[in-house]
Parts: C-alpha cells; sequence; structure tokens
C-alpha cells in the first residue's frame, strides 16, 4: 500500500555503500502511520476509560470513566458461578443427605464439590481421598475408604461425625494389668481372636469392645476381629494402646480426637456434601 | 528485457536487478476493471461457483426429522449429517476428510493447474459476483473508470451508494450463513431479528460482513497476489505435463496490429495485440507473458481471444488449455506415466477407505476407566482388597439406557461393587460412575494383574464396550 514504487526519485541520505546502496529518506507507508496514530488514540481512551494513572503516594489513581474494577469483575464471574450452582444448592438446603445419596445427579454434584472440601478440611488428617495419616505412633487418623467404621458407616453417621466430631476413650490399663496379662491379650488380640483369651471377659474389656470382640459402634469402640487397624497393629504397638489408652489424659496416651464442624467453618450444606463424598469413598454402608 | 540484460557485463550483481525493472505489479494502486465477455469458460465459471456455493447459502435451511439436517453443532460438540451424529471422539475422521481435500485440490491442481482458484474459490466467486453488481450498477469498465474519474454529483452518488448496499447485502447474507451451520438456522434467524444473539455471534457475522465486504469489495485480486498461501502452493505445482491457459507462442509470435490493406513489413503471428485478454482477465495480468502468480487459470481469456480469432479469421486456439509440453511439441503423456498424481490418487483412496471403515466401525458406545491412583487399593475389614475404578462411559446413540457393569481376568472370587442397579447413560453425552472390585487376599498372588471390564447395554447386550485396566493388591 505504500504510494511509491518508483524509487528514483526519492531522495537519499547522501551516504553510499559498496558503490550503489543508498539511504532513503522515505515516508513509512501510508498504513503505518494510520495503525501508529490509531494506536496512539487508543491508548489515550485507555487511559480514560479504565483506571490508570496513579496521582499520590497515598494510593489515590484515576478511576476511569468505565467504572471497571477488578474486584467487580471478579464478582461478576462469581455470580455466573453462583447461578449454576444456585438451583443445586436450594435444593440441599432441606434435604437429609441420605435424600442426596438416593439423587444421582445431586450425588456427582456434591462429590465434585465435595472433592475440594475434603482437601481444605479433613485432608490434613486423614490424607488425600482419605487413605489416612500416619505418625510416629502409626496411624494417626482413621482411613476413611475401607469399610471399618467406629461409629459406624451409614450416610447418617457419617453426617453426625462431621457435624458433632469424635472423642476416642479407651482408659489406661498400665497400673490395672500384670505385664503377663497385657502381653496375654495383646498377642489374642493382633491373631484377630480377643475372645480366645479368658482374661478379655474376665478383665471388663468386654464391657466396651462386647462379648464377641467386635466393638460397639454407639460408642466407637474399635472392632478388634477383623483386619483394619485404628491404631499400631503390631504386638508391641496393642501392648501400647492397652497400656496407655486413647485420649486417656496421660503424655502418653494415644490421641483420637475428631473435630466439631458445625457452626463452624462449614455451613451444614457443606457437611452434608462431605459426608455423601466420604461415603462414596468405597465403604459406605447401608441404613 | 533481455536486450537491457546484454547491456550489462554478464557476471553483474546489478544486472539480476534489470529484469525486474520490466516486472510490473499492480498492488492495488489501479483498480482492476475486467470486461464481461460471454464465452464457454464465462458459462462454465458462472455455474462452477453456484454449484458449490449455492449450497453454502440454503444447505443449512434443509431439516432431517425435525432437525437440522447438517449442523456442525459447537454448542454441544456434535455434529449432524442427517441420521448420523459425530462426537467430538470420532473427529479424527474430520482430518481424514481434510486429507482428501487437500490431496484431491493437489491432484487437480497437479492435473489441470489452479482449477480451484478459477472457477470455485469463494474469493473468486464473491469477486466475480461483486464485479457483476457493479457492472450491472455502474456499466462497463469504461463508464467505470470514467465514473471513478468524474467529479462528485446526484447520479455518481446514487449508484455508489446503491452499489455498496447491495455488497453489504451479500456480505451480511454471507455472515449469516456461515453462522447458521453452526446454530440452528431458524433459530439464528429468530434471535438475529430480534436482536437477541450471544456475543460469539455478533462477533462472526461482524467478522463475516467485514471480511466478505473488504476481499470482494476492495482487495479482490490483491488477496489472491498477496493473502492467499494456496496461490503460492498451486503454483509450484504444475509442471510441463500440466494443462493451463496458454498463450501459443509458436503461433502467435511475432505480434502487432493488423494493417487493413497494406502488406505486413515483416512476417507476422497471430496475435494482433489487440488486448482482449488483458482487458477480460479478473486479475489484470498478461497471459501472453507465460504461466505466472497472478493467473487464477479461470479461462476468461480464451474465451475473449477465441471471439477475435473468429472475426479475423484464423484458428480458435491461440490461447488455449495446453501443457508445456505441448507448446514445445512434445509427445503428451498418459496420466499413469505422472507418478506425482498417481502418489495423490493413492492417498485420497487410503483416506477415504479410513473414513468409510470409521463411518462403520463408529461403535455406539465408548468406554474409558481410570485406576484410583491415591489408594492404589483399600484392605477391607474382612482382608479383601478393593479397588476404585473411575468409569466413564459415552452413549452415543439417541437413547438413554442403563448399562450392565462386568469384568473378565482380574482376581479370582472378585466382586464387582457399586453398580448393582445398573447404572443409565445418557444419550449424546458422557456418564461417569464409580466401580469397585474386591478381592480375597488369598487369591491375589501378583501385585498387579490386568483386569477388562466390559460395559453393555441392559436391553441389548450386542452394543458393548471394552477397556482394560489393571488390579492392585499388596506387593507379595
Amino acid at each position: 500500500m505504500s504510494d511509491k514504487h518508483d524509487a528514483s526519485s526519492v531522495p537519499t541520505t547522501g551516504h553510499v555503500w559498496d558503490d550503489d546502496l543508498g539511504d532513503y529518506i522515505n515516508q513509512p507507508p501510508k498504513w503505518w502511520m494510520l495503525g501508529l496514530t490509531v494506536s496512539a488514540i487508543w491508548c489515550v481512551v485507555y487511559w480514560l476509560y479504565y483506571p490508570a494513572f496513579p496521582i499520590s503516594n497515598a494510593g489515590y489513581f484515576t478511576k476511569g470513566l468505565g467504572g471497571w474494577t477488578a474486584i467487580g469483575e471478579m464478582e461478576a464471574d462469581k455470580s455466573v458461578v453462583d447461578e449454576v450452582r444456585g438451583k443445586f444448592e436450594a435444593k440441599l438446603k432441606d434435604m437429609t443427605p441420605a435424600a442426596i445419596l438416593a439423587d444421582s445427579e445431586l450425588t456427582e454434584y456434591v462429590t465434585r464439590s465435595g472433592k475440594v472440601l475434603f482437601g481444605d478440611n479433613c485432608a490434613a488428617c486423614h490424607g488425600t481421598n482419605g487413605v489416612g495419616t500416619h505418625d510416629k505412633q502409626g496411624l494417626f487418623a482413621p482411613i476413611l475408604n475401607d469399610d471399618d467404621w467406629l461409629y459406624g458407616g451409614t450416610i447418617d453417621t457419617i453426617y453426625e461425625t462431621i457435624k458433632g466430631g469424635r472423642q476416642g476413650m479407651m482408659m489406661a490399663h498400665a497400673d490395672m494389668l500384670s505385664e503377663a496379662e497385657i502381653d496375654t491379650l495383646a498377642n489374642a488380640v493382633a491373631a484377630g481372636k480377643p475372645t480366645s483369651t479368658p482374661l478379655f471377659a474376665e478383665k471388663g474389656c468386654t464391657a466396651c469392645h462386647g462379648e464377641d470382640g467386635k466393638g460397639m459402634q454407639a460408642m466407637g469402640s474399635a472392632n478388634l476381629t477383623d483386619s483394619v487397624w485404628r491404631f499400631d497393629s503390631s504386638v508391641e504397638g496393642i501392648k501400647y494402646t492397652i497400656k496407655h489408652g486413647v485420649n486417656a489424659g496421660t503424655p502418653e496416651t494415644r490421641v483420637a480426637v475428631m473435630p466439631v464442624f458445625e457452626g463452624g467453618k462449614l455451613s451444614d450444606s457443606e457437611i452434608k456434601k462431605l459426608a455423601v463424598y466420604v461415603y462414596k469413598f468405597g465403604g459406605g454402608q447401608a441404613q | 528485457m533481455n536486450q537491457e540484460v546484454d547491456k550489462k557485463e554478464p557476471g553483474e550483481v546489478t544486472t539480476l536487478y534489470n529484469e525486474f525493472e520490466a516486472w510490473t505489479v499492480n498492488t492495488g494502486g489501479q483498480t482492476i476493471h475486467a470486461k464481461r465477455m460471454p464465452g464457454f469458460f464465462r458459462t462454465f465459471k458462472d455455474r462452477a461457483q453456484l454449484a458449490l456455493w449455492l449450497p453454502f447459502f440454503l444447505v443449512p435451511y434443509l431439516r432431517w426429522n425435525g432437525k437440522q439436517a447438517i449442523l456442525l453443532d459447537v454448542d454441544h460438540n456434535q455434529f449432524h449429517f442427517f441420521n448420523l451424529t459425530v462426537l467430538p471422539q470420532d473427529i479424527w475422521m474430520l482430518s481424514l476428510v481434510l486429507l482428501v481435500a487437500a490431496m484431491t485440490l493437489f491432484a487437480v491442481t497437479s492435473v489441470a493447474s489452479r482449477v480451484w482458484c478459477g472457477y470455485f474459490c469463494f474469493q473468486t466467486a464473491w469477486t466475480d459476483w461483486f464485479t457483476l453488481i457493479e457492472d450491472k450498477i455502474e456499466g462497463n469498465p469504461t463508464a467505470r473508470r470514467k465514473l471513478d474519474n468524474a467529479p462528485w454529483s446526484f447520479d455518481k452518488l446514487k449508484k455508489k451508494v446503491l452499489k455498496h448496499a447491495a455488497w453489504m447485502l451479500i456480505a451480511l447474507l454471507t455472515g449469516i450463513s456461515f453462522s447458521i451451520w453452526f446454530v440452528d438456522a431458524f433459530d439464528y434467524w429468530n434471535k438475529l431479528v430480534h436482536f437477541h444473539l450471544p456475543m460469539v455471534g455478533w462477533v462472526v457475522i461482524t467478522m463475516f460482513f467485514f471480511g466478505t465486504y473488504i476481499l470482494a469489495g476492495f482487495l479482490r485480486e490483491q488477496t489472491c497476489f498477496w493473502l492467499c498461501p494456496y496461490a503460492r502452493i498451486q503454483g509450484v505445482m504444475s509442471d510441463n505435463q500440466t494443462i493451463l491457459p496458454t498463450y501459443d507462442y509458436t503461433r502467435g509470435e511475432p505480434r502487432g496490429k493488423i494493417r487493413r490493406g497494406g502488406q505486413a513489413v515483416a512476417p507476422q503471428g497471430d496475435c494482433i495485440d489487440c488486448f482482449q485478454c488483458v482487458q477480460v482477465c479478473p486479475t489484470g495480468v498478461d497471459i501472453r507473458n507465460g504461466q505466472q502468480l497472478g493467473c487464477i487459470t479461470c479461462g476468461l481469456c480464451i474465451d475473449a481471444c477465441d471471439v477475435v480469432m473468429d472475426k479475423i479469421n484464423k484458428p480458435r486456439g491461440l490461447i488455449r488449455y495446453a501443457s508445456l509440453d505441448e507448446l514445445s511439441g512434445m509427445p503428451a503423456k498418459k496420466i499413469y506415466q505422472h507418478p506425482r498424481t498417481l502418489v495423490y490418487l493413492s492417498i485420497i483412496l487410503l483416506a477415504l477407505s479410513g473414513i468409510v471403515w470409521g463411518l462403520t466401525h463408529m461403535g455406539s458406545i465408548t468406554l474409558k476407566v481410570v485406576h484410583e491412583r491415591q489408594p492404589l487399593f483399600v484392605q477391607m475389614s474382612d482382608g479383601s482388597i478393593q479397588n476404585k475404578f473411575d468409569f466413564k462411559v459415552l452413549n452415543k446413540t439417541d437413547k438413554d439406557f442403563r448399562v450392565k457393569v462386568t469384568a473378565e481376568g482380574g482376581v479370582k472370587d472378585q466382586v464387582i461393587v457399586g453398580v448393582e442397579h445398573d447404572p443409565m447413560t445418557h444419550h449424546g453425552r458422557g456418564t461417569s460412575f464409580t466401580v469397585f472390585v474386591k478381592a480375597p487376599s488369598a487369591n491375589i498372588t501378583q501385585d498387579v494383574v490386568p483386569i477388562q471390564f466390559r460395559v453393555s447395554n441392559v436391553e441389548d447386550p450386542d452394543v458393548f464396550a471394552e477397556y482394560t485396566s489393571k488390579f492392585y493388591g499388596p506387593n507379595k
């Protein structure tokens, strides 16, 4: 689009290299000048329309004629997301966790947001995807994707657990039982047959763990006959648990505390979402 | 030109540039006003471009079973072609379609030069229609040039406004017609007349409006010269055996004005230098300079020259479709002696058979299984090992149906948990669900064993898809 194609009439700077190479004094092409001008005008419009110039060191700046703010744009984007979520969230409010679980569309929705909630609130202790975490005493927080539940694996009990938290409790038996008795009991428990020793009933273990040793979910006592372990599963580990108990108030005792989430960081809908999400890990049990 | 070159000492660098002095290129400084002349190629071109592009305007309105017959539904990632629905998973066939298109272009170009450019290309077609309108409103090329140079008057204004309005109307219709290939045509019109199009709709229609108006109204042959890559690609595809509109220089030269009543001073060729071939050329090139970049091989110069040859009682075909071999008196080769074309044809055949295979083997259901990576497996209270799998089932039929999940391989006595209710899959989209496989610990002999899943339509077990994943257990 340059206007001149006949170069002979264009004046040169007068410098000549290699016999015939000159340097033209030539206007840039029209389209290029046009582009430059339009860009310059665009800059001015941009300055005026958007927040641009700092005015003082105190943080004042021109606000722009368009009224654009970054936070406003974020809010607008968020309202779009909220609109999509809104119809689901409205339903969740009045539904029980069990009803949510029965609705496949809602289940898909809550497991998606549940994943985020779980990562933010639960994974610190229970691990990503509920694989459990370990400290030097063994398992620190229970694995959530197996089918063994201290307090019950129905959707309603999971919901209750998250809502109200849980406190494990087991007396320290170091002073009540002799070393030999502890050894016998620990070996029987490690073999998965706690009732094989008469000590189990005689020393009152059945009071909490039941006569068959399968635990009582109402009080959160562990099932001692299955292959899932709350703490260390070695004989030494079991002995330690019997001696020092759980949450027994001594410095040596094992710790098992699930915090209360109701009324705190999480809303009721969020707790419902988490209940369904945890239920779907693979260990959820029918009512 | 050659004499110019000869003036300089051979070997001097500057001699190279002398040729360029004679090489004039119209870079848009001068508007090409081509004369419209009836003839065989004019008719052929008219019909060819209409045959290809009229469907572009009309086909989207075609209905089939209450839906748009051909719809590239970008909103829902589906391509509807009458009864056929193609989902993104099968889009590899599109690459084969494009391959066929490219190879057809190459093959045709190697046999008969730029057939696409001359008779079919949208740039050629739209420019031709735009200049037809110009011709109807402003008159023939001479009148048009006169009008352009005339001072502004009411008559000039009227003609110009009318012309640009007609151009804009076509440009607008082009934008609309393009859009309705991608969304429902009638719905689009409804939204358009109520100004309810979504943002992207306005952007597309605006782009196409200005694109058409500027490219066909103003840039015209400049597009072929400077913008279009295919012009360049195709230009290098012709060889000595390619037939293309060629000036028969052996017959035509030396050219010269016909002299009435007098004797020609020197022996004269058939070309009477009447410039009719240049005047009808839509890109304004002189075909007598040989095949060149600007020539879109539309054959209009052949029509023009034939008329002149008839008038001066000379045989037709001074400009004709001929290969360079033919002009230099070499025997014409048969198509099978042209290996390049054969290669193109075989690629076309391969790609076509790929498309046919794809269309006939397009399953109506696909399955993807992703094994949960954290944890790889879980020990259950009874000591068994459980693995978690995420299933993604794509139902490509037009009906919702339930699927049954079964597995082969894996571990002895394994149980599939979580899909006892036979999950519902929704037509035209993916459905995901979780499947657990639980196996007795005693039967697990390896830490990883392959397991082949199958999902099948509950009502029609012949509709199924399989996927091989792995079952993980503890290290033994």
